[in-house]
């Protein structure tokens, strides 16, 4: 089913949303990258869920409000728009940035969320594990440092991004840098409060994960008190692009999961 | 004219053969290519060679900042402003400058500059930068906030120097109960400022505002740059409503003099070529962090630098007005055509650059005040009274 492409309006803050399926709610919270595109994984899961993917503020066709300085400023505003939306028994999911900002909010308030999914999230940091620095990667060290696949990283080389994605490109590596560039992609406090996450919570990894080794999923576990790891072998930082058949399979079913 | 005798003060011993191991001398290059030892004698050599300039009627000597890099052993221009503040006695001593937004507290910069200007008497010129995009590598300061930052800061410098303390300043990126500088600067209301860039419109509009009138500096850039960039702050001040005077307009620029052109060709050429394509040396996403300039700047120096990754000859920096270089007669012939084209009263040329060792260098800037300086001095405007 095709997605609607919208913009709404929160708080003044004007942001592009997209929308299709039908079911329990599911709000996707994108990575560094974005969200513009209505991607396999979005499709294949709006066949279980009502999916909505907004993007973010400071990303994309989206206002950069001169509120947003951090990751819990994001987090805010999604908590005021889940209550907008009246979103009840949500499936809560984020990538990368999308599933630190998923953090984030689910240790403010887990009310209205049923289950949290978060796929190769940043956020946290463990001291003699550093994540690596995408800021000083060239645009092909980053299609080759985000995929395992060096296939699939080619594939995506051959295509030259047009004048206009290269502007969204740039935009969205901005509002990463103004999140995330200090503290370099966590939160110091995050830890502190993670045992707040009170709901069935389903942390997916790529094995081979450059950017944020895939010891963080262990470490996140270690934190949250109901996490159950999924780790998808010959995988980078992105399963839900280069694994989209595994991705979409386990996180559904973990969502989809009869609980007493 | 005026001239000032500036010093990057390079890891000269680097193994240029690094190259084939790292993309950059910039922040992630080993420093294990650093020696102590050597590195002892050039900060020596190189504080002789400043005390020298003054000496030779330089006006002033000076240095910049930069962190993390063999292409200046400079993190703290303070403490080579210090080294120079009892050694010197007639030249201005030129920090140029210190990249103010990337100190969490601008209150010891404040600080430190006054200190100098007291010490000397009142020959300090401060220089306020941001640094360049590697220094957000090598500092971790977020660049998004980069023009905030310099611009708060900017403005608690000032008002430290010049209101009456404690006073309480609260800004969005610094907040400070008590500001109350001791000392006060000497010179009153405080030391001149002078603005390095590598070229923006919004910092020219910035410098030349009538509240401000900074000497604005354009640093290391083709002539055909330097000349619409100085012409851009002419030009941004007759909107203002007042005529720039040539004291507000600074070039800094490598400088090699010899006894004829072909002996400073043959004895420059692998010191400036070592100075551009190693000591220069830095990828594109080092250079300019997401935030450093706005995305439409962004967007038009990518395009300008796509081919900066060329390693450039002798002859393309001479032929792009990036190196000056020849005889005693070529050099000023040249400088004396780019001064009458583009009207600035300040020229920085750089007498030690990439490799040049030590006795070139005083060659250099020997035959530079003596046959080049004296000609040169009677160009451009008497000065106007300062802002």
């Amino acid at each position: 089913m095709p997605a609607t492409k919208t913009t709404i309006e929160l708080r003044g803050c004007k942001i592009g949303l997209m929308r299709a399926g039908e079911g329990a709610p599911m709000l996707y919270l994108h990575g560094a990258a974005g969200a513009g595109a209505w991607l396999p994984f979005m499709e294949r899961l709006s066949r279980h869920f009502d999916l909505i993917v907004p993007e973010h503020p400071g990303f994309g066709v989206s206002d950069t409000p001169p509120w947003l300085g951090s990751v819990g400023d994001l987090a805010y505003f999604y908590l005021d728009f889940i209550k907008a939306f009246g979103l009840r028994d949500l499936h809560l999911m984020g990538s990368s940035l999308g599933g630190w900002t998923a953090l984030e909010i689910a240790i403010r308030s887990t009310h209205g969320l049923k289950t949290l999914t978060v796929n190769c999230p940043v956020g946290l940091r463990i001291p003699d594990v550093p994540v690596a620095d995408m800021f000083l990667w060239s645009p092909e060290e980053r299609a080759r440092n985000l995929f395992h696949d060096r296939a699939l990283a080619d594939q995506m080389l051959a295509v030259p991004p047009t004048e206009a994605e290269a502007d969204v490109l740039m935009k969205n590596n901005y509002a990463t840098a103004r999140l995330a560039w200090q503290p370099r992609f966590f939160n110091p406090d995050l830890e502190k409060w993670l045992h707040r996450v009170d709901v069935p919570t389903h942390i997916v990894w790529g094995r081979e994960d450059r950017l944020v080794p895939v010891a963080y999923a262990h470490a996140f576990a270690g934190l949250i008190p109901s996490a159950r790891v999924t780790i998808i072998p010959d995988c980078g930082h992105m399963p839900h692009i280069e694994k989209t058949d595994e991705f979409v399979r386990a996180a559904a079913a973990f969502c989809q999961e009869r609980r007493p | 004219m005026k001239f000032y005798f500036f010093h990057l003060m390079p890891y000269a011993d680097l193994d240029l053969s690094y190259t084939e191991k790292y993309d950059t001398s910039w922040v992630k290059l080993p420093n294990t290519y650093y020696d102590r030892e050597k590195g002892h004698a050039l900060y020596n050599r190189y504080l002789d060679e400043l005390e020298f300039a003054d000496t030779l009627g330089f006006d002033g000597i000076g240095c910049n900042e930069h962190h993390q890099t063999a292409y200046g052993m400079m993190p703290s221009p303070i403490v080579i402003a210090s080294a120079l503040s009892r050694r010197t006695k007639n030249a201005k001593i030129l920090v140029l400058g210190s990249a103010i937004p990337l100190r969490e507290n601008p209150l010891w910069l404040a600080e430190e500059h006054a200190m100098i200007d007291t010490i000397t008497g009142g020959r300090l010129i401060s220089g306020f930068v941001r640094g360049i995009g590697a220094e957000y590598h090598a500092t971790g300061v977020n660049p998004i906030w980069s023009h905030e930052r310099f611009h708060e800061a900017h403005d608690l410098i000032i008002r430290a120097w010049t209101e009456p303390g404690p006073f309480r300043f609260a800004g969005k990126h610094y907040h400070f109960d008590y500001v109350n500088l001791w000392p006060r600067p000497y010179q009153q209301p405080h030391p001149p400022i002078w603005i390095p860039s590598q070229g923006s419109q919004e910092t020219i509009e910035w410098a030349s505002h009538p509240s401000r009138k900074y000497t604005y500096l354009q640093t290391f850039s083709p002539a055909a740059a330097v000349a619409r960039f100085l012409k851009m702050y002419r030009d941004q001040a007759e909107k203002y409503g007042y005529e720039a005077s040539g004291d507000q307009l600074g070039w800094a620029i490598p400088v090699y003099v010899g006894e004829t052109d072909e002996i400073a060709r043959k004895e420059a050429r692998p010191h400036i070529e070592a100075f551009r394509n190693k000591f220069a040396k830095m990828p594109f996403e080092m250079l300019l962090p997401p935030g450093y300039l706005s995305m439409s700047s962004m967007k038009r120096v990518a395009a300008a630098k796509a081919g900066m990754s060329i390693d450039m000859t002798l002859e393309m920096l001479d032929e792009q007005g990036m190196f000056i270089v020849g005889s005693a007669a070529t050099v000023r012939e040249r400088l004396a055509e780019a001064q009458k084209q583009i009207g600035f009263n300040h020229l920085l040329p750089l007498l030690q650059f990439g490799t040049l060792p030590h006795d070139l260098t005083i060659k250099n800037a020997t035959l530079f005040a003596q046959q080049v300086m004296p000609h040169l001095r009677p160009l451009g405007e008497p000065k106007a009274a300062a802002a």
